[in-house]
């Protein structure tokens, strides 16, 4: 067809054993919004790194505007107008954002001519787009709506047509997120090519003309954005029935199980990231924080689990206080009955290199159950380990293999395997669905609400809005350290967007 | 006036002390800023060194041991960007092992080939770079304070002392000023970012690290050839690993690398003036007290004193593309 920016013909990767993409045909016409959906590994990323020349396939054609194409490098997709938004993004963070956008287009060796190049056309593309940035700014000082918006002018620099944005919106508040729609939105209208990966699949309603699955390595479906549904999506994704909306009964909270007062804490360059924050969470409800990442709510879970040290404040766990300014260590507070899942399993919660068992029973490893006088009782563990997998379908299930050898989903299941199983009182739970697939989160999701109907106190902290508002009785918004807003869980997403982005708070203050 | 003219003695063998420092240190800064940090510049300096004597005594010629530093140097620094940048080493042991290397292959040869103890043979001043005179520095020798300075600190030294200060001009340059510059800081900074962008981040590396090893086979020459007549065995003496130090004072960057080599220099001059010499109050003072100076300042600045010094961000890293 004549008018397709980009025809993939029978392509196929492996990386060893794994298949990564299998016998891939798609068709991306020119001038629309054409969205790539699937779970996490199911190759999407993969596909589009083939498409920019990270990597090569193993067989199969690439045709761009039609003809053959063999993208080996980056440098052949800039060459053939193919330009990449990284879902992390690609920039120095102590450059100026001139300089990033610079970077590898410069043109002479000496950089005088090149840079004032580039500045005017900085101020072309803002014009015609406007997308306006500070061509001065370090990148590291800017928000990061601002410098994905450098990224996109990266692209455009270097002459792309065809945009590629990998995962665009995990980093920004919804306010951010529909700028960036507009932004695409136009770019289509100059008659640019937007390719849109993501797992989100409100976004793919909002924004795309057409949309197309990916599982496991194979393009399952292609579809009319205006001929579908979110449920069909859901189900091509997974390939079943998914429930996106957990049902659940309504609340019964009985007696405060976590009370936080006045609750200040400073990071290591004393900058102030909790301010005065006040909560309460009670035997059998769900308090969900919601907030754009950054604004104070990981401190706030970090303090309240005792691996941060709190400025001033009280944390009071069944009416008793926690030491939070001293000497609560995690240990004293999970015997004491407080669970936490943190927000990073990768750098907090899980040893990757270790064994799925010894991950099984880590921070509980001197409960008398797993140990035989002074030494960890191995078999006991495992048997211990092999007993969670089962019940919370990990897999592969197997105790031996090392915890980095599974997938995201299965990571954070037996991270809640371990918190939940020692049946906690409280359980303060970050980002519990952050890197997993649709599948996951639905297990993930019913467990957390049959935490709360077991009479628990369940503190969720999520960036995503949408999991805040179909777990949570109670929503708090934070803002810039400080609880700005209270809800409950049926808020509109508007309602809480707003908060989220601090807008209220600023009206009140002029 | 007595004192003027120690001062500016002391001063002007600041400079002969601080240069090897400043080669070595500015070689650092190419490789630290590529993202490659260097334990080795110590190892091959000291190649570079006997190199140098060793080739400036077969051939006569002091361009001809400078020529075989440079070739020795970026020989080990070639093995080094093996290690680290195509096979993604450990750079941390891969410039140990060069440090290793150098110190006993250094000994080994020179007595095979020598059979002076791990010396190489005493140069003649035709095989050495010797002092040069600027123009009117005789003439301007009697002119009070000025023509003093001009004569006994700015003229007489070798032509690779000139070439040191000369550097720290052009690496300012080549960093901030030209388009191998914003590609070898943002490598540094962010690999990925450079490979997005369609540039090699492996060739961008080995430039930078042969750049490095260059300017370790200039260092090594200038002790060969100009502080020293010839090779001495560990006549490096730790002084790469000052270079490293002076770096991190200097936080990365060249100007202020200069000034911290100077520093360096001034006080190794002023060890080797007060040696022996009853100081007012104190008396004499052991010269180990001295020696030791340096070593200690830079505990004392590394502690704290700079204010916080960020390596560059991809420093140590070997760059593995993405799964």
């Amino acid at each position: 067809m004549a008018d397709a920016a980009i025809e993939l013909a029978g392509i196929n990767k492996s990386f060893g054993a794994v298949h990564a993409n299998r016998d891939i045909h798609l068709e991306i016409p020119r001038g629309t919004i054409h969205g790539i959906i699937g779970e996490n590994g199911a190759g999407k990323s993969t596909l589009m790194s083939i498409l920019y020349g990270f990597y090569q396939a193993d067989s199969g054609e690439i045709r761009v505007n039609g003809k053959p194409t063999t993208i080996s490098t980056p440098n052949d997709a800039i060459a053939t107008g193919i330009g990449m938004v990284h879902q992390h993004f690609m920039l120095v963070q102590n450059f100026t954002v001139l300089e990033n956008v610079m970077l590898g287009a410069e043109g002479e060796a000496l950089l005088k001519s090149s840079i004032a190049k580039a500045r005017s056309e900085l101020i072309r593309l803002e014009k015609e787009y406007g997308l306006e940035v500070n061509p001065n700014a370090i990148i590291e000082e800017l928000p990061v709506g601002l410098q994905q918006r450098v990224e996109i002018l990266k692209a455009l620099y270097r002459g792309a047509d065809i945009l590629i944005l990998d995962e665009p919106t995990g980093v920004l508040t919804p306010a951010e997120a529909d700028h960036l729609f507009r932004i695409l939105a136009q770019l289509k209208d100059e008659g640019k090519t937007v390719v849109l990966i993501t797992h989100k699949l409100r976004e793919i309603m909002a924004i795309t003309d057409n949309v197309s699955v990916m599982r496991q390595g194979q393009m399952v479906a292609t579809r009319k954005t205006s001929e579908t549904t979110v449920e069909e999506l859901a189900e091509l994704m997974v390939g079943r029935r998914v429930l996106l909306r957990v049902q659940k009964d309504e609340g019964k909270p009985g007696d405060f199980k976590l009370s936080v007062k006045n609750l200040t804490v400073k990071d290591s360059r004393g900058v102030t990231m909790v301010d005065d924050v006040s909560l309460d969470v009670r035997a059998g409800e769900i308090v969900g924080i919601a907030g754009v990442a950054g604004n104070g709510q990981s401190e706030l879970l970090e303090t309240i689990a005792g691996i941060r040290r709190a400025e001033s404040g009280t944390v009071l766990l069944d009416g008793k206080p926690i030491d939070v300014t001293g000497t609560a260590d995690p240990g004293e507070l999970r015997d004491r009955g407080l669970a936490h899942v943190p927000e990073d399993r990768h750098y907090v919660g899980l040893v990757l290199p270790f064994e799925e068992y010894e991950n099984s029973i880590l921070g509980y490893h001197d409960h008398a159950q797993y140990l035989k006088g002074p030494f960890l009782d191995i078999e006991a563990i495992r048997a211990d380990a092999r007993d969670k997998i089962e019940k919370y379908d990990i897999r592969p299930s197997n105790e031996r293999l090392k915890t980095a050898n599974f997938s995201g989903g299965n990571q954070q299941k037996i991270v809640l395997a371990r918190e939940i199983e020692k049946d906690p009182g409280v359980l303060i739970v970050g980002q519990p669905t952050r890197g997993v697939d649709v599948g996951a989160i639905e297990f993930i999701h019913k467990r957390l609400i049959a935490m709360r109907d077991a009479g628990k106190a369940v503190l969720l902290v999520s960036v995503e809005l949408d999991e805040i508002r179909s777990l949570s009785d109670r929503i708090l918004v934070m803002f810039d350290g400080r609880v700005v807003g209270e809800r409950d869980g049926e808020a509109s997403e508007g309602e809480l967007g707003l908060l989220m982005a601090g807008v209220e708070r600023q009206e009140a203050a002029q | 006036m007595e004192y003027f003219n120690a001062l500016v003695v002391i001063l002007d063998s600041t400079i002969r002390l601080s240069i090897p420092l400043l080669l070595a240190c500015l070689a650092g800064l190419y490789s630290e800023r590529a993202g490659v940090f260097d334990i080795g510049l110590e190892g091959k300096m000291l190649a570079g060194a006997f190199a140098a004597g060793a080739a400036a005594a077969v051939y006569g010629s002091a361009w001809y041991g400078l020529g075989a530093a440079i070739l020795v140097s970026g020989f080990l620094a070639l093995v080094h960007g093996f290690a680290s940048i195509t096979h993604r080493g450990n750079q941390i042991v891969s410039g140990v092992a060069i440090n290793f290397i150098a110190a006993g292959s250094t000994i080994i040869l020179g007595q095979a080939w020598f059979s002076q103890g791990g010396r190489t043979p005493s140069l003649g001043a035709d095989s050495r770079f010797g002092a040069i005179t600027l123009p009117f520095a005789e003439a301007a020798r009697d002119i009070p304070i000025v023509g003093y300075i001009y004569y006994e600190l700015i003229s007489g030294h070798s032509i690779i002392a000139y070439f040191a200060f000369f550097m720290v001009f052009a690496t300012w340059w080549v960093l901030f000023r030209t388009r191998f510059g914003l590609r070898m800081r943002a490598v540094g900074e962010n690999p990925s970012a450079v490979d997005t962008a369609g540039i090699s981040v492996t060739w961008l590396r080995y430039r930078a690290v042969l750049i490095t090893g260059a300017l370790c086979g200039f260092a090594g020459s200038y002790l060969a050839l100009t502080q020293n007549a010839g090779f001495v065995k560990d006549m490096t003496a730790g002084r790469g690993f000052i270079a490293l130090a002076a770096l991190i004072f200097a936080k990365w960057r060249p100007v202020p690398a200069m000034f911290a080599c100077l520093l360096f220099g001034f006080l190794d001059a002023l060890a080797i003036r007060l040696q022996g010499t009853p100081l007012p109050l104190v008396g004499r003072v052991p010269v180990q007290f001295f020696q030791a100076l340096p070593y200690v300042l830079t505990v004392i600045l590394l502690a704290g004193f700079i204010g916080k010094a960020i390596p560059p961000r991809a420093g140590g890293v070997p760059y593995v593309k993405e799964r």
